[in-house]
């Protein structure tokens, strides 16, 4: 007889976009959860793997909204590359923070925090070296931009709501967050 | 005699003459989506929260006079989804950026997200520009969170007698708007103590300096969901007409 097989590993993947990397501190938070977890799954591209480029996956998963061009192919480059992608926290779901910028004038805000405002040394200039990713007019969130099947609201979801969220799916469930695991700040 | 019932869900529910279907769900304890209703006004029938189908038909349960042997469906699946769909509208025509509000925590149409589920709002959002009006001294106005529910103008028209707010415009364009000249609402008689500066159901009408004092987890939907609070929401004798 044969021995019993353990299922492969799911493969995971996770970023950081226009996000204060807080979610990502959030999901840390699952604490020793994230043994059980690493049972389950291995990690693709993500902080924890410092690997650069994402690679076929089983999940993706995106903090932040796109505030820059780059953020966009990352952002691509995880949609072609998981089966599911899943929008962690507010920024990646209505642009957050960052998105309160929407109202303002891309260049006037440039101006005046890199050439105008005081306490600058004179000369200053808005950086325009062509290694950096070009910044939008406006920050969106993600699912603008590439489709995306689940959503993790909170700023930042709670280490026990990304848990909750995360076994119901990989257990083949409709994840629910009840009452005092969704929340939208 | 044997009171006069219709039915939510398969419930049993009596109502009084003259009541509404929601004012008769609220008064038995049986919870109905809402954001535009409140017990001490009559009803407005705006934000369609409350949709129910009675017989068949999709209508607001807080204009809709309750009569006997009516059969209102509301928890169901495709009901749930619609009030989903308006919520998630609400959220993308203005700028809720709930960890920066401070009504959060305190806010209906936050509460009621989270009792549907609504993990996103969906939608492309539009991302308006409303300025906020900080005129006046004890009050802070932010536009970016009205839902246009009436209940600040129905407020200081019919209890303060001052009509200091309006809705101005139409379709997408309609605003809110203070009855000033200068549009500022340190120009108007407007005063903290106004029952219009304790109705609004979002974070628009806010008092100042007093912002984020109560910490999360003490705020009024943290420890019970929205359908929790039934009994704050049951009508009073002024939402049955008899404001004089
Ligand atoms: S008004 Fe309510 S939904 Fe809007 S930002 Fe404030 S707490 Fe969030
Ligand atoms: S300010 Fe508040 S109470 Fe007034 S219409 Fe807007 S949401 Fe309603
Ligand atoms: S509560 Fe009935 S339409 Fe708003």
């Amino acid at each position: 007889m044969n021995a019993p097989q353990t299922p492969p590993k799911l493969k995971v993947a996770t970023c950081s976009l226009a996000g204060c990397f807080g979610c990502h501190m959030s999901f840390l938070d699952i604490d020793e959860r994230l043994l059980t977890l690493l049972e389950l799954v291995e990690f693709d591209r993500s902080p924890i793997t410092d690997i650069k480029h994402c690679g076929p996956c089983d999940i993706g998963i995106i903090e932040g909204g796109v505030c820059n061009a780059e953020n966009v192919h990352v952002l691509r480059e995880f949609r072609a590359n998981c089966r599911i992608l899943i929008a962690l926290g507010a920024c990646a779901i209505n642009g957050g923070l960052p998105a309160q910028r929407n109202h303002l004038d891309l260049r006037n805000i440039l101006e005046a925090i890199y050439a105008t405002d005081t306490g600058l040394a004179s000369g200053t200039q808005v950086p325009n070296d062509p290694e950096l990713p070009l910044t939008l007019n406006q920050v969106h969130p993600i699912h603008e931009v590439v489709k995306i099947d689940y959503f993790i609201p909170g700023c930042p979801p709670s280490g026990d709501a990304i848990w909750k969220f995360l076994t119901d799916l990989v257990a083949g469930q409709t994840p629910h967050l009840g009452h005092g695991l969704i929340h939208y700040d | 005699m044997m009171s006069a019932t219709f039915t939510i869900d398969g419930q049993e529910v009596p109502f009084t003459p003259g009541q509404s279907v929601m004012q008769a769900a609220l008064s038995a304890g049986v919870f109905i989506p809402h954001l535009c209703y409140h017990p001490e006004f009559r009803p407005h029938g705006s934000c369609k929260l409350c949709t129910v189908k009675v017989n068949g038909r999709p209508a607001t349960s807080c204009t809709l006079p309750a009569a006997a042997g009516m059969d209102v469906e509301s928890n169901t699946p495709e009901i749930l989804d619609k009030r989903r769909a308006l919520l998630q509208m609400l959220l993308v025509e203005g700028n809720h950026f709930c960890p920066s509000c401070e009504k959060s925590g305190n806010c209906k149409l936050q509460a009621l997200g989270y009792e549907l589920e609504v993990f996103t709002p969906h939608f492309n959002q539009f991302y308006p520009d409303r300025p906020v009006d900080a005129s006046h001294p004890d009050v802070l106005l932010d536009f970016n969170r009205c839902i246009l529910c009436e209940l600040c103008i129905r407020a200081s028209a019919e209890v303060d007698g001052k009509n200091v707010f309006a809705l101005s415009g139409r379709g997408i364009t309609k605003h809110l708007i203070v009855n000033a000249e200068s549009g500022k609402l340190a120009d108007t008689n407007f005063a903290l103590t106004d029952k219009a500066a304790q109705v609004c159901p979002v974070g628009v009408i806010l008092e100042k300096r007093v912002g984020f004092a109560v910490p999360i987890g003490q705020r009024h939907y943290d420890a019970a969901p929205f359908s929790a609070h039934v009994a704050e929401f049951k009508p009073t004798p002024e939402s049955q007409g008899e404001r004089s």
